[in-house]
């Protein structure tokens, strides 16, 4: 490609006022749509990590199961069953169930999801349930999750010192003895883990029979998807055979489907790249409105009409690309407030990153397609 | 015998539609041939810019036969007048420069239309015109920071710049005062002569008449009068 004065820079660039606009106006429609999409894969993501965090090959759930606070159970005689497949190592139960405790530090109610399983073997990969195994083992102890929403701050320090703490259960004393992070999410804001015995101490409608997960572990060499067919087709319809994958793609489905979040988040999105679009057609329009006796003259001088277009274009492009870097920068900054203020798990990826930018350069031709409608008016017979 | 550059004959033309239509080009003709600066003149209204447009390109002829650098241009399709308007410098009564661009990026806007040069001859090209106009110290400026003449001077190098075998002007002079309208006729004259250039000028300003080599006077849209100057004067 030949080197020829680069038109589109330099009319984007001399006028420094419109230019800062363009870049605030679509800095902000890309902060909009970060902060949507940074919101959407933060949901999906926090209402997973548990999910993650479970150590198990296939995960056997209730037909009734919709998401992790409400997953309905199943007979644990499936799990014993289980246990004469070809394949299959292990399977334990975990139980889960959500409701009112006071909360340390204000005695009010909140309520807090909780997980249990027997305690001679972590159902759980996360450092601070494998390194207190023995407390749970304890009457009435559990454990807390210290990326919990609320005002937990000093109980969290308190436990951080190995002290010890009280509150009530549905009416039982219990006691808080160490801390695993997990973190809050849209569906719980707290955590708690403890021992299946205690899990029955403070449910007492709930029964060692009736098991909310079923943590099927392989053989080393078992393939999971090839056991799960074989499970599928041996047990009988009141129980759904899941890989660990589809365990955790099934929660995330519950929330983009059945409830208005996904929708909400997307529309979010949505109204960003409009925002943009309605901001990038209005610096284009009046660019070209206020040049359009200077592109009159360019067609006079003999420029072709696909020419002028190019520039059009490619300053929708340069806007673009100089409205992404500050969109994206008070975005990071965005996140780390949110990450801090919610315990939300907001990152920027690079995935997303390369999302944004696409939606960006889309919403700036788009703007510029309808604004170079504007460039027929410009007639060159209209110069002399 | 010479090919004419322009070669206009029994030349109408009509502006609006329907009962609206209303002509205001007559049966016009007219021959002009290479190395001639011609200058037309005739009252507001008289369709000397019309005539202008059509010769330049700028609006499609209607009826007769317009002949500009041996392109007809009377019925051609849009690509054939712009490939007319690429061969033509045009100075227009208000500069028309372009607002962001410093004067000698104006003036490269204008040789980048011919294909085949590197970006640095295209530079020392620029520079070197704005040299011959007397802009030399000014090639980094932006319009707004050029006086009225200045800026007129930055035009012509513009039209001059990829040696045109045909300068349409429109009162390139109406803008200016006496002195620098002088300058800037002057120059277009002697630019002209050196390259061999044609110049069909439209102007009210008696005080340039004497550059031409023939005039030309438009009246309710015809041409009343083909005089060489020696026998007008």
């Amino acid at each position: 490609m030949k080197r020829k004065t680069p038109l589109a820079w330099l009319q984007v660039s001399r006028e420094r006022t419109r230019l800062l606009i363009a870049m605030a106006g679509i800095a902000f429609a890309d902060m909009l749509m970060f902060l949507q999409m940074g919101f959407q894969d933060a949901l999906y993501d926090s209402n997973t990590r548990m999910h993650r965090s479970m150590r198990a090959d296939l995960v056997l759930v209730s037909p009734q199961a919709q998401n992790i606070v409400n997953l309905s159970t199943f007979p644990r005689s499936r799990l014993y069953q289980t246990m004469n497949f070809a394949g299959v190592e292990s399977a334990v139960p975990l139980y889960a169930e959500t409701a009112n405790w006071k909360v340390p530090q204000t005695r009010l109610n909140s309520a807090v999801l909780v997980l249990a399983f027997n305690p001679e073997k972590s159902a759980f990969s996360l450092s601070g349930v494998e390194q207190n195994l023995d407390r749970i083992k304890l009457p009435d102890t559990f454990l807390f999750d210290s990326g919990s929403r609320g005002e937990y701050d000093q109980t969290i320090a308190q436990l951080k010192q190995a002290q010890s703490i009280f509150t009530e259960f549905s009416d039982r004393k219990i006691e808080i003895d160490g801390l695993f992070n997990v973190g809050a999410s849209f569906a719980a804001d707290g955590n708690l883990i403890t021992s299946d015995l205690n899990f029955l101490r403070i449910f007492p409608q709930r029964t060692a029979a009736e098991v909310s997960v079923g943590l099927v572990t392989l053989k080393p060499g078992s393939d999971p998807q090839q056991v799960a067919a074989v499970l599928k087709a041996g047990l009988s319809n009141d129980v759904q055979v899941l890989t660990h994958e589809e365990f955790v793609e099934t929660e995330k489905t519950y929330w983009a489907n059945n409830t208005p979040i996904g929708f909400i988040f997307s529309l979010g999105t949505a109204i960003g790249f409009v925002v943009g679009v309605v901001i990038v057609y209005q610096i284009l329009y009046s660019d070209v409105s206020d040049h359009l006796s200077e592109y009159a003259t360019l067609k006079a001088m003999g420029y072709k009409d696909i020419y002028l277009l190019g520039v059009v274009f490619q300053e929708a492009i340069i806007l673009a690309i100089l409205g992404f870097i500050p969109g994206y920068t008070i975005s990071v900054g965005l996140y780390g407030l949110t990450r801090s203020a919610t315990n939300l798990p907001l990152f920027m990826t690079l995935v997303r990153a390369i999302s944004v930018f696409c939606l960006t350069i889309i919403m700036c031709l788009a703007s510029g397609l309808i604004a170079m409608r504007k460039l027929r008016a410009a007639d060159p017979a209209d110069i002399f | 015998m010479q090919q004419p550059v322009i070669h206009i004959q029994n030349l109408n033309h009509y502006f609006g539609q329907g009962q609206l239509r209303k002509q205001v080009l007559f049966d016009v003709n007219l021959e002009i041939f290479s190395g001639e600066i011609v200058i037309m003149t005739g009252p507001s209204g008289s369709g000397k810019t019309t005539l202008l447009s059509l010769i330049g390109g700028l609006r499609s002829a209607q009826a007769g036969h317009l002949q500009v650098l041996n392109q007809e241009l009377c019925g051609a399709n849009k690509s054939q007048l712009v490939q007319v308007r690429r061969n033509i410098g045009y100075i227009f009564q208000a500069h028309n420069l372009l607002k962001f661009l410093t004067a000698q990026q104006n003036v490269q806007m204008s040789i980048e239309l011919q294909e085949n040069m590197s970006y640095q001859e295209v530079q020392e090209k620029s520079a070197a015109i704005l040299e011959t106009v007397g802009l030399g110290n000014r090639v980094n400026y932006y319009p707004e920071d050029l006086s009225g003449g200045q800026k007129q001077r930055v035009a012509i190098a513009r039209a001059l710049v990829s040696r045109p075998q045909l300068v349409l002007a429109d009162e390139p002079t109406a803008a200016l005062d006496s002195k620098s309208g002088r300058d800037v006729v002057e120059l277009m004259q002697q630019l002209a002569k050196e390259q061999g250039t044609t110049i069909l000028l439209v102007t009210h300003d008696n005080r340039i008449l004497d550059v031409a080599d023939r005039i030309v006077h438009m009246e309710d849209g015809q041409l009343a009068q083909n005089t060489k100057l020696a026998t007008a004067v």
